[in-house]
């Protein structure tokens, strides 16, 4: 076991890709020379090279489309796309075009795009630099969809995304960037579709992704306090979704929290709500209880940002919430 | 046309024997569009319709100068592209009808059609959205080393979105094999050039100058002009010298759509100028077809057609379920 952080987590598994199999490169813009505006790709310029890890100019479209196309053609494009507020602008090429292709060429042809994006609150950043869009993604039919919030499973789920034969869309946190987390010594891919129980507990479920399962850790820890046992659980993946898993996390426990850092309204939770009281519906002695920010854009004074977006307090209230249901 | 600087002159010159194959090619085009367009009008097929009668010339004369292994993007006028990059029109027209049999079996229709094994990676019904991605099959030429390219067609309408000029962009950047065909039939559905762009149609090649990109000027009614810039256009991309703009110079004989009442453009100019400007009918002239050759070959070519619709109306119709098949490519992910 070696310790690595989230950043070199990422950045292991892109460059031992990209050592193993010609078909793996990348492109984004400043990825280069400045290593993305993360820091993410430090270094893999000396190793692989310009042609490998292209610097890109400002076009979202393009970066998007020209992965697409090399995709098709065989190759195992990484395109970084550098805020995901960003996606935005590339998204007629990720939802019509990535998307489709294959079901409209009734299955001649295959994309097996990479789109790695990163965001999320903590730098004051503000409304256009921190957004998570998640949820719309997952509304598309064609995309795969994963939230990774650990060195382990960034670097082990980051792997199967590259070598998925379809368009994975691949979020990361950027205040999980220093987090340390041991990870195996040589990459154990992490299937797509398979959630992770991070902590077990009888009286609650909390479902977290990205940077909030860390809150939902904290928030356990301090529950234990009060006697209250909460089961932590990590889709990982948000489409497809491991259903099965958090239902049966849920019918053990009898009560559910969702939590995300993106808004609350039509957020994932709603997904996440919905697909766990089909399969749980007699097993709940509560509603389910939803966390996210407040359905504001993101404002840049680091109190108003503290109070748009969610926290282990705001996981632990949801939590007693539930609990003081009959 | 242009000739592009330095460039070694490439074999340009279609053998007559070639010719007389891209006449009865144009001429396959030409009663293809008019059987769909009666099939449409008559209920029989679903879904939106653009025929390209007029412009059979340019996918004629690009296809017929790329090698077999070059790939093409489409538009929603992608009957001509398709057929002229090889595709039966059995297949297409089954895909009209919704067909297995269809070249995208039955899942894409007219604005999608698709024939990867003869390098059709598809055509699309977002305007300029193709542009990327052959910028992306260019660079995956380039990457493993293969002399192919990859051409987008598209229309001036489509040199306003953000898809072109990123794509122009990046591929002039990185040099990479396209060869960027304008269709430049003037019209974007019923909005004339003069209303939607700041140059003329003829000053097109300006958006190529914007990048430093080679161009050529092209006179699409006339296969042979078109295919001779294809070849240069190709010789240049594919010799590492980056990528090559051709401004083709066409005319849409038909409305937008099919049913478009053109309520925007003179009916009589534009019979006008179906007379005036036919490229079949300038290449029967250039290779001196006689009345009676032409009309056993019309004869030949129609049954043809009839033949393709009867293929396409025996075909086996997909079950509802297959609507989920090729969502992923590691199986089907139902939800429900
Ligand atoms: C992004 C986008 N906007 C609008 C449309 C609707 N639309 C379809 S064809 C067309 C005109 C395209 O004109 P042009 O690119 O010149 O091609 P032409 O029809 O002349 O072949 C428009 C506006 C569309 N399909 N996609």
């Amino acid at each position: 076991m070696a310790e690595l952080t989230y950043r070199e987590a990422v950045r292991d598994a892109l460059s031992q890709a990209m050592r193993g199999d010609e078909r793996v490169f990348m492109m984004g813009e400043d990825i280069a020379e400045m290593g993305g505006s993360m820091g993410v790709t430090t270094g893999m310029l000396a190793e692989f090279g310009p042609q490998r890890i292209r610097n890109t100019p400002i076009s979202e479209i393009a970066i998007v489309g020209a992965g697409i196309g090399a995709a098709v053609q065989g190759m195992l494009p990484v395109v970084e796309i550098m805020y995901e507020d960003f996606l935005t602008i590339s998204m007629e090429q990720i939802v019509n075009q990535a998307a489709k292709h294959r079901t409209m060429s009734g299955g001649q042809v295959k994309v097996p795009l990479t789109i790695r994006t990163q965001g999320g609150a903590g730098w004051s950043p503000g409304a256009q630099h921190a957004q998570q869009l998640e949820a719309w993604f997952t509304h598309v039919p064609g995309l795969k969809v994963v939230f990774a919030s650990t060195p382990e499973d960034v670097r082990g789920l980051l792997w199967s995304a590259i070598y998925d034969p379809n368009p994975v869309i691949f979020f990361e946190h950027r205040t999980l960037y220093p987090i340390k987390g041991e990870v195996p010594d040589t990459i154990a891919p992490i299937p797509l579709g398979k959630a992770r129980v991070h902590r077990e507990g009888g009286d609650c479920t909390v479902v977290a992704t990205g940077r909030l399962v860390h809150e939902a850790l904290k928030a356990a820890e301090l529950a234990e306090k009060d006697g209250i046992s909460i089961e932590v659980v990590d889709p990982r993946t948000l489409s497809p979704l491991d259903a099965d898993a958090l239902v049966a996390s849920v019918r053990k426990t009898t009560r559910c929290v969702t939590a995300h850092e993106a808004v609350v309204q039509g957020g994932f939770g709603a997904e996440l709500a919905a697909v766990i009281q089909h399969g749980a519906f007699d097993y709940l002695d509560a509603p389910i209880e939803r966390v996210g920010a407040k359905f504001a854009p993101l404002a840049f004074a680091p109190v108003m940002e503290e109070f748009i977006v969610p926290h282990a307090s705001d996981v632990l209230d949801a939590v007693k919430k539930t609990l003081a249901r009959a | 046309m242009t000739q592009v600087e330095g460039e070694p002159r490439v074999d340009a010159v279609l053998p007559e024997e070639r010719l007389r194959g891209l006449f009865r090619e144009m001429l396959v085009i030409r009663r293809f569009e008019e059987k769909v367009e009666e099939r449409f009008r008559a209920g029989e097929l679903p879904g939106f319709l653009h025929v390209a009668i007029g412009q059979e010339a340019v996918a004629c004369g690009v296809c017929a100068a790329l090698e077999p292994d070059d790939v093409i993007s489409s538009t929603h006028r992608a009957h001509a592209h398709t057929i002229a990059k090889g595709t039966h029109i059995n297949a297409v027209m089954a895909e009209m009808y919704g067909k297995k049999e269809g070249c995208s079996g039955g899942y894409g229709g007219s604005m999608h059609l698709y024939d990867v094994a003869r390098g059709n990676m598809g055509a699309n019904a977002v305007v300029g959205a193709g542009l990327p991605m052959m910028a992306g099959a260019a660079l995956a030429f380039t990457l493993k080393g293969e002399p192919r390219v990859a051409v987008p067609f598209f229309g001036d309408g489509a040199t306003n979105t953000g898809a072109f000029h990123e794509s122009m962009n990046l591929a002039q950047l990185w040099k990479l094999p396209v060869v960027f065909v304008l269709e430049n039939n003037g019209w974007a559905e019923s909005t004339p050039a003069s209303q939607q762009l700041p140059l003329a149609v003829e000053d097109m090649h300006h958006r190529a100058l914007a990048y430093g990109m080679h161009h050529l000027e092209v006179d699409g009614q006339d296969v042979e002009a078109v295919f001779a810039a294809t070849r240069e256009a190709r010789a240049h991309a594919v010799s590492g010298k980056g990528p090559v703009f051709m401004n083709v110079r066409t005319f849409r004989f038909t409305g937008h759509y099919v049913g478009d009442p053109q309520v925007y453009r003179d009916k009589a100019e534009a019979r006008e100028l179906a007379e005036t400007h036919d490229p079949i009918e300038r290449l029967r002239v250039r290779l001196g077809v006689s009345d009676e050759d032409f009309e056993r070959l019309d004869a030949e070519v129609q049954a043809e057609v009839d033949a393709s619709v009867d293929f396409a109306k025996a075909g086996t119709d997909p079950a509802p379920e297959d609507a989920l098949r090729w969502v992923y490519a590691d199986g089907t992910m139902e939800r429900s």
